[in-house]
């Protein structure tokens, strides 16, 4: 029986942990001795069972579940995503055809989409001309003549209601580390947009002109560009006051620095030029459609590693909130979508909210967005907060990430890096769920966004999945 | 009820009777918020509780996490709603009964501006960690872990405390012992300490762990088994002029039940014996299981310092090479002052002289009426019970407890005393949804107030624990009680005699002297230490039968 380490505790400064009742450390601090209290909670949200398998796996696993989700964050922090190029869906989305229309979220039936989805449909077929107005429209979605499936299925991602048809541009991002790419649409701008479930006149004209001047120009600018390395200014924008995920006004600014000497240059009417450039310059979401992608193509190869809990997927389609994991396959968990809890345009209140969607979360699964707030200090108006609670979100998410991140820091944080890769089990054991922050559609389909804030993901989509992990995983006795 | 409100304008001159009827039927309004997603440790909330019920016009109040107990209880209580079946035991649930609407706002208000002041996690603008992992790297060189969660949580983050490396002091109770014996053969492989559980206190390099007090440092290490015992020695040896160099618990079944083995009082005694300060150990404990005497005996006589053991309701041994007996708590500790002094000790009951004791016992016992023959202990502590039994049992030919040295005298009703009755209230019959008498009186003053009901009550027995986490005036709070019990004992004929002590220092917020003045402004009779109260006792009793 060896007992140095009690005397050697005799002989140390007291620095105590305080798990429960605060007047324990209460006493200790007033006596000056350092003590750090634990914001506890009952483990799996007090449920017996879900505990009781989580100690049983984590003492028994089949396969090192820790060394499957070092390989998992290794793969994203190797990730090099780089803006190539801008295409056709039909031409480059993988699987894409003319009667297909991508969603965001997971898999959603026409019958089963919330408003601003239907309106987005609407508005996707409007535009391709598959109907002549809305009613036509909702015949043809519920036909059965049109193929519905969710962007994750096709490595693209879409913010809002994400719907991509065979027509509309993308941006291609590559992951240089991995060569896999990742499609996302062009931002249209705030407002009635075709992403919050808007499909008038004025929206699928935007469309129209984003597909016939915008993306041409932008394409052959960033021709003369040549690739952008996206990893690199999503880094520079967390530093200059975004978290790339609701705050994207940085991003659009560094890629108009980035395409304009290039767009100048252009055979092209100053016209034209002008148009794209204030196109750019008055939405501040034009970035996100950028981070998404890049995101997207940071974390699809820490899919599929055996025996990894890390959530390689958030998605919502406005019905359910959906997640994956590495090692599980493209199984998706799902729960309920929530209702945000945020600040309304004028005009509007909780009673217009949509529920959430959108596969935005796509940043929060790499570490920036709702996990980067810390970096964005602005946001918090958004959400009716305070910088200091921006910081507490950031911290809070440590807790549920295998990893910090080595190009993503928050230079108020003394730039330490973003919480990275979300471990399954620790939002299982903690209760701490993922810290998300979002735009807010209105419920019913054509009118658009109504608002932001923050949403909390159902804490019964991470208890699915950890039974079925639990499952594959469990090493049978 | 908002009808209510309006019938006085429609009825006119029916207001009075209407108000009349009201009353008389005690209508009720009942109010009920379910908070998803908020966890408060129970103690907490039972105080809020407690504090809520206080409010003028709240006939009933629940402030409580939805757990399966909670969520019967509130059935129970016609308390519940579609919200609250669905309530799970994260989700906080306040349930108010008042008589009036204002009333209600009221009490929402103060169970919110309580819950604020306790403070949590929701909402809160500073991050804490929500885990001991994040805890640990937070604080990175932390050494000690503190435990005090519901019992059938706290094992495993006491487990994962000991597997970081780190030093445990489980405070929860209602830990299965195969869980104690898991956690301690974890903390014998790594060389930790793993006090508890059911550990109450722990005075390391000086600090109070839980429930401890302000006692000066020196060389005694003490190792105790249980909270108030080591409170009540550590006090004793302030009171006495030494020191302490470290505070030990084990958890009461590390001697009594051989599955855990003695494994922390061994771990403790070979660290003691290596500290260079300490110079004196003393062991407290109940009798040890049969089969781990030998081992206690051995690993004292391994360190080869001087020990002083007193194992409570065992006859004291003789002296055998470096140990000593002793015969009680306070003995203990001025024994183990002695030995560090080099002293000789000289063994006495009291600190006054005979006389002076005579006079007392004359004094006290002189206007008790003829029916006056029962001694009633209420105690908080569970040690100072235990130690007041085993005063007590012979010489009054059997005392009734919960936890007796004769099984025959086991109390059959916790609440109702029989005969010479010596409760301790820390006791899981008293405690269920009330946080300990140490920190909430009332469970002391309300069984005051119920013993003083019956005439043949001759002597009130009481401690009173004072130091950190305890009451901030446990004396002041048990005065009314006992001025009221001691009038109803002279208005029936006779005469109450209360005797206690206080268990504290002068170093403690509430003060030992300051305590002790309240205890005898309400005429008790206070002495130096809980022996010499129970000491005293036995004398008056002795006085009564002659």
């Amino acid at each position: 029986m060896n007992v140095d380490r009690i005397a050697e505790l005799f002989g140390r400064d007291l620095k105590v942990i305080n798990v429960g009742l605060e007047a324990f450390a209460d006493n200790l601090v007033e006596l000056g001795v350092e003590v750090q209290q634990v914001d506890w909670k009952p483990p799996a949200g007090g449920d017996t069972r879900i505990l009781a398998l989580f100690d049983r796996l984590a003492a028994n696993a089949s396969q090192d579940i820790d060394a499957a989700n070092a390989e998992a964050v290794a793969r994203i922090m190797q990730a090099k995503p780089t803006l190539i190029d801008i295409g056709v869906a039909s031409d480059v989305v993988p699987g894409m055809h003319n009667k297909l229309v991508l969603h965001a979220g997971p898999p959603v039936a026409w019958q089963n989409m919330a408003g601003p989805l239907r309106g987005a449909v609407i508005g996707g077929l409007l535009y391709e001309g598959l109907a002549g107005d809305a009613a036509e429209a909702e015949e043809l979605a519920a036909s059965g003549e049109i193929t519905f499936d969710p962007c994750h299925h096709h490595d693209a991602v879409g913010p809002m209601a994400g719907v991509v048809t065979a027509s509309m541009p993308v941006w291609i991002v590559e992951n240089r580390s991995f060569g896999n790419r990742a499609y996302c649409t062009l931002n249209e701008g705030l407002g009635k947009v075709l992403r919050y479930g808007a499909y008038s006149q004025e929206v699928i004209h935007r469309l129209k002109w984003m597909a016939a001047e915008l993306a041409p120009v932008l394409q052959a600018a960033l021709k003369r560009r040549g690739p952008i390395d996206m990893k690199n200014i999503i880094a520079q924008v967390l530093q200059m006051g975004d978290e790339g995920h609701n705050r994207n006004r940085a991003g659009t600014s560094l890629m108009i620095r980035e395409l304009a000497p290039h767009l100048v240059m252009l055979e092209e009417p100053k016209e034209k030029l002008a148009r794209v450039l204030t196109f750019m310059h008055e939405n501040d979401h034009f970035f996100l459609n950028l981070t998404m992608p890049s995101c997207k193509s940071t974390i699809d190869p820490a899919r599929d590693i055996e025996a990894s809990s890390l959530i390689v997927a958030m998605a919502r389609n406005g019905t359910e909130f959906g997640i994956q994991i590495s090692g599980l396959g493209d199984r998706w968990f799902t729960g309920p979508a929530a209702v945000v809890d945020g600040l309304y345009l004028p005009g509007f209140s909780a009673a217009d909210a949509a529920r959430d969607i959108g596969d935005s979360v796509i940043t929060e699964t790499v570490g920036i967005g709702g996990f980067a707030m810390a970096a964005a200090p602005a946001i918090v108006k958004f959400v009716g907060a305070t910088p200091q609670d921006a910081m507490t979100f950031t911290r809070r998410m440590y807790d549920i990430t295998v990893a910090e991140n080595d190009t993503y820091q928050i230079p108020a944080m003394d730039f330490r890096g973003t919480p990275t890769g979300i471990d399954l089990f620790k939002i299982v054991e903690t209760g701490t769920l993922p810290a998300i922050n979002t735009g807010i559609a209105h419920k019913d389909p054509g009118v658009g966004m109504v608002g932001a804030g923050l949403v909390k993901p159902p804490e019964s989509c991470f208890t699915r999945a950890f039974e079925a992990f639990a499952e594959r995983y469990g090493r049978c006795t | 009820m908002g009808s209510v409100a309006a019938l006085p304008i429609l009825y006119g001159l029916q207001i009075t009777e209407l108000c009349f009827s009201r009353e008389e039927e005690a209508v009720t309004l009942k109010r009920i918020i379910v908070r998803k997603d908020s966890y408060y440790d129970s103690v907490v909330l039972m105080s809020i509780s407690a504090e809520i019920k206080k409010i003028d016009g709240v006939t009933e109040a629940v402030v409580a996490m939805g757990t399966e107990v909670n969520l019967a209880l509130m059935q129970d209580m016609g308390l519940d709603d579609d919200e609250v079946a669905e309530a799970g035991p994260n989700d906080l649930i306040v349930a108010l009964e008042a008589e009036a609407q204002e009333v209600l706002d009221r009490a929402v208000a103060a169970v919110h501006e309580l819950l604020r002041a306790k403070s949590s996690g929701e909402a809160a603008a500073v991050y804490r960690p929500t885990g001991l992992e994040s805890a640990v790297k937070a604080l990175a060189d932390a050494n000690l872990v503190v435990i005090s969660l519901p019992g059938r949580y706290a094992a495993r983050e006491a487990r994962k405390a000991l597997l970081a490396d780190r030093h445990v002091m489980l405070f929860s109770d209602n830990v299965p012992i195969e869980q104690e014996v898991e956690l301690k053969k974890i903390a014998e492989e790594r060389g930790l300490l793993m006090m508890g559980p059911d550990c109450g206190t722990a005075i390391i390099n000086g600090m109070p762990i839980c429930f401890a007090n302000a006692v000066r440092r020196g060389d005694i290490g003490v190792v105790s088994a249980a909270g108030t015992g080591l409170q009540e020695v550590a006090c004793s040896i302030e009171r006495s002029g030494g020191g302490i160099s470290q505070g030990i618990g084990t958890g009461g079944r590390d001697l009594k039940d051989e599955r855990v083995g003695g494994t922390m009082v061994r771990m403790a005694v070979q660290a003691l014996a290596k500290d260079p300060v300490t110079k004196v150990i003393a062991v407290v404990s109940k009798p040890p299981a049969p089969a781990l005497v030998p081992v206690v005996m051995k690993a004292l006589k391994a360190g080869g310092k001087p020990c002083v053991v007193h194992f409570i309701g065992a006859e004291a041994g003789s002296p055998l090479e470096n140990i000593r007996y002793s015969n009680s708590l306070e003995e203990t500790a001025r024994m183990a002052v002695a030995l560090s002094r080099g002293e000789t000790y000289t063994p006495r009951v009291f600190d006054l002289s005979e006389d002076e004791i005579a006079a007392i016992v004359e004094r006290e016992t002189a206007a008790m009426s003829a029916r006056q023959r029962y001694v009633r202990g209420l105690f908080a502590g569970g040690t100072l019970t235990d130690e007041a039994v085993c005063v007590l049992h012979e010489p009054l030919g059997g005392v009734y407890s919960l936890d007796p040295l004769d099984s025959a005298f086991k109390l059959t009703d916790p609440h109702r005393s029989q005969a010479h009755t010596i409760v301790d209230l820390g006791e899981d019959a008293f405690t269920v949804g009330r946080p300990h008498p140490m920190i909430d009186a009332s469970i002391r003053t309300e069984r005051i107030e119920q013993e003083m009901q019956d005439p043949e009550v001759a002597v009130l027995l009481i401690d009173c624990v004072i130091g950190y986490s305890s009451h901030p005036d446990p004396a002041g709070a048990m005065l009314a009680a006992l001025g009221a019990a001691k009038e109803r004992a002279r208005a029936n004929g006779g005469y109450l005699a209360v005797v206690g002590s206080v268990t504290g220092t002068e170093g403690d917020s509430q003060n030992i002297h300051a305590q002790r003045r309240k205890l005898e402004s309400a005429g008790c009779v206070v002495m130096p230490s809980n022996y010499q109260g129970a000491q005293l006792v036995k004398r008056m009793m002795a006085r009564r039968a002659s």
